[in-house]
């Protein structure tokens, strides 16, 4: 029995919390990695593009919301994110077109790029707070949880209780669903492949007659989608605040890079193995081995092998070691 | 400008802070200018900076030391002997696997030794009257020093750095300083022992005079009374007119103590200006440029590419110490919590792509400039929201929400003021100028 509570709790307190976690940072860390490999420049953007799209979601949540419809169970916010995602959508391709693409045609290194995604950075941020808002905001409804832990308690008869919140479900399904079309749309069709070709050479692309305007449009679209959704997931999850969007830009970044960058695959395992090791290096295990172990060999202080406080320096630290030893990554993605 | 419309006082501040910009922005500008070097770890730099401050200036806190003193010490020498235990591997051993392997686990294991010998010091350390003091303390000396040292802890840390990252392509070194810098800080965070972390260290000394003792000096209370002669003597009433002075010298008091900080500010700019300026002109600076233009052609000339990297991120690092040190002995309170990439990374590189990089004059310009427009980006944009919808009432939704959310507009002002400059004027206001003799 005791050993049934030992890995209830693990369930409970690392392996759900962490899956959700990574879920979300992987949907970043795939748009990080597509802007990455098919514009070539790393994106600082990133987390304000997605606090962006989740403000046009959150919107049109309350909008909803006035209207009175709702989804039951389900949270309104699934049926905002589709307009959503439209609204991110306009707003890359604004940005593109009066940002990225004067850069684009003059062939600027990428270090020039990432510079004026910083200026996009400091635009996005201004406009996300000045519509929205600094403050922190849920816009979650709907059933919370699917488990309670109570209930699963009563139900089993077990000392440690699961809770299975309905956007942690929500979250895995959705990623899932999500990743694995985009990766059906990157392998097996004519646009995804040609993306591919693109991503790798673009030279050799161009002259095999891939139309780079639809390339980079397409990429834009599908960075629009991820960011919008991981965006939304993330703060039904926990909250929506512009300022954490902006920090978690940093494991997202981790991530694509432990991944390989430039391989959406890659970005996506990158996402859990963040993930994973922020939550298991962080957590405290003496309740664990207080049901592994017998009495005598118990232990008296937390066993933690690092504080809370230091969970985004274990991704961190994570990507310094990946940069050093292995700088195209895990799984190969560009080399430098 | 601002000392006209607002107060001298403001003025003052703004100008304070916009010399400590310089600085740091002459750093990050040594770096990016001169060596085509990507630093996106500046907060780091200046939270050590700050922490330098600390350290040096307020009292050792003799109790704390007695508690803990012995372990963090201990701690601290295991760190030594780990390191050299790596070097000496290091050296011995051809490269392979299993040298690869040990090294990691004498990191791992070095790591939990000093964890479980720490632990009981820092806890104890940490108890000690935590409403006041809850840390080890400092050296009791004159804050002036903490800018050298401050500049020599964060060379230190960016030679550690640049060893580790320099290698890197350009915008993964700005991706990796930029994750190092976040570690640095959530170590100062949170290592309450050394730096009291998020309960913050308030009442630095100072280097210039406190308000109250000028309150109380007479020859302060005269010169007050000198300058203000005019305006005093139209005042008929005796009573009044000391009422009058009382004001203006609490005024000046504040606006004394504040043209102390410029003056102090202004000889580091006009030395570290003085001093890059002679750089950027001599064989060295050449060199520099060379290999920021041609790293290949620079190597084939015999000239050692990677030191000198690693040398002038030292230098730029260092020079954002000081500004750093800087920063806290002007505010006179250590904030670990305040320091975010915003304002103290992003920011800077504003500061660095706007003013020109590669001209000293222009990070100078830059560092003014753009914090002049951080602080009175929300005046402005306050004014010019009336301005435009003056015909709406004051009722209006829309005119609420947008003066309610005036603050943001800054960020609005700097991503656009970036990219303009990057757009129409790559090289900045002040472009570099090479002169060739």
């Amino acid at each position: 029995m005791d050993f049934v509570n030992a890995i209830i709790l693990l369930l409970n307190y690392i392996f759900i919390p962490a899956l959700t976690y990574g879920s979300q940072l992987a949907l970043g860390a795939i748009f990080v990695t597509l802007i990455y490999g098919i514009l070539r420049f790393a994106n600082f953007a990133t987390g304000d593009m997605m606090s962006f799209g989740t403000m046009a979601t959150i919107l049109f949540t309350w909008y909803f919301q006035s209207l009175g419809v709702s989804l039951g169970v389900l949270p309104t916010a699934l049926l905002a994110i589709p307009f959503g995602i439209i609204f991110m959508i306009l707003y890359m391709l604004l940005i593109d077109k009066f940002v990225f693409k004067y850069y684009r045609h003059q062939k600027s290194p990428p270090v020039q790029f990432a510079m004026v995604s910083i200026g996009v950075m400091f635009v996005t941020q201004a406009v996300v707070r000045i519509i929205i808002g600094p403050g922190d905001r849920r816009f979650f409804d709907g059933e919370k949880f699917i488990i309670k832990a109570r209930e699963f308690k009563e139900m089993t008869g077990l000392n440690e209780g699961l809770a299975l919140k309905s956007t942690q479900v929500l979250t895995i399904f959705v990623t899932i669903v999500l990743v694995s079309l985009l990766f059906w749309f990157l392998n097996r069709t004519k646009t995804g492949k040609s993306m591919k070709a693109y991503s790798d050479n673009e030279d050799l692309a161009l002259l095999s007659g891939i139309d780079p305007k639809k390339i980079v449009l397409v990429t834009w679209v599908i960075a629009g989608i991820l960011a919008t959704i991981g965006g939304a997931l993330y703060g039904l999850d926990k909250s929506f605040k512009p300022f954490t969007y902006f920090n978690n830009m940093l494991p997202i970044f981790a991530a694509a890079i432990v991944g390989g960058i430039g391989n959406p695959f890659g970005a996506f395992l990158g996402g859990y193995v963040i993930a994973f090791s922020e939550i298991l290096l962080t957590y405290a295990y003496k309740k664990f081995f207080m049901y592994v172990l017998p009495e005598s060999m118990e232990p008296n202080s937390l066993v933690q092998l690092l504080s809370t406080d230091y969970k985004f320096a274990v991704s961190f630290s994570i990507l310094v070691i990946v940069l050093i030893y292995r700088p195209s990554g895990i799984f190969k993605g560009k080399v430098l | 400008m601002v000392g006209i419309f607002q107060s001298w006082n403001i003025a003052l501040s703004i100008f304070n802070l916009c010399l400590i910009s310089a600085v740091m922005t002459m750093g990050a500008n040594i770096q990016w200018g001169y060596a085509g070097l990507i630093n996106f770890g500046i907060m780091g730099y200046t939270a050590l900076g700050g922490l330098a401050a600390v350290l040096i200036s307020v009292d050792p806190v003799q109790e704390a030391w007695r508690a803990g003193g012995f372990d963090i010490l201990m701690s601290l020498w295991l760190i030594v002997v780990m390191v050299l235990v790596i070097r000496f591997i290091l050296k011995r051993f051809e490269k392979s696997k299993i040298r690869t392997y040990s090294i990691a686990a004498i990191i791992i294991s070095g790591i939990l030794l000093i964890r479980f010998s720490a632990e009981p010091g820092i806890e104890a350390i940490e108890a000690v009257d935590p409403a006041k003091t809850g840390f080890l303390g400092g050296f009791g000396l004159p804050i002036i020093f903490s800018w050298i040292v401050g500049a020599l802890f964060a060379g230190g840390l960016a030679f550690i750095v640049g060893k580790v990252a320099l290698g890197l392509r350009a915008d993964y070194l700005a991706i990796a300083t930029l994750l190092i810098s976040e570690i640095v800080i959530a170590i100062i965070k949170h290592e309450d022992w050394l730096t009291r972390g998020v309960k913050n260290v308030i009442g630095l000394k100072r280097p210039a005079p406190y308000e109250v003792d000028l309150q109380t000096t007479d020859w302060f209370i005269k010169l007050v009374e000198k300058f203000n002669a005019g305006k005093l003597s139209v005042i008929e009433n005796l009573a009044d007119r000391q009422a009058a002075l009382n004001q203006l010298v609490i005024e000046g008091s504040s606006v004394f103590v504040k043209l102390c900080y410029s003056g102090l500010f202004l000889v580091v700019v006009i030395i570290l200006l003085i001093l890059t300026q002679k750089a950027l002109y001599s064989p060295w600076g050449r060199m520099m440029r060379a290999i920021r233009d041609n790293e290949e052609a620079a190597n084939a000339m015999g000239k050692n590419v990677v030191k000198q990297h690693l040398l002038i991120f030292i230098l730029g690092s260092a020079i954002v110490g000081v500004a750093g040190a800087m920063l806290v002995t002007q505010d006179g309170l250590f904030t670990p919590g305040s320091y975010r990439p915003m304002r103290y990374t992003f920011l800077i590189w504003v500061m660095v792509i706007v003013g020109g990089s590669g001209n000293n004059f222009g990070a100078i310009l830059g560092g003014f400039v753009v914090w002049f427009l951080w602080i009175e980006a929300a005046p402005i944009s306050l004014f010019l929201i009336n301005f435009f919808t003056a015909g709406i009432p004051e009722t209006n939704a829309l005119k609420a929400h947008l003066i309610e959310s005036v603050p943001y507009f800054r960020f609005l002002l700097m991503g656009l003021g970036l990219l303009f400059i990057m757009r129409y004027r790559p090289k900045g206001i002040l472009p570099e100028k090479i002169e060739i003799k």
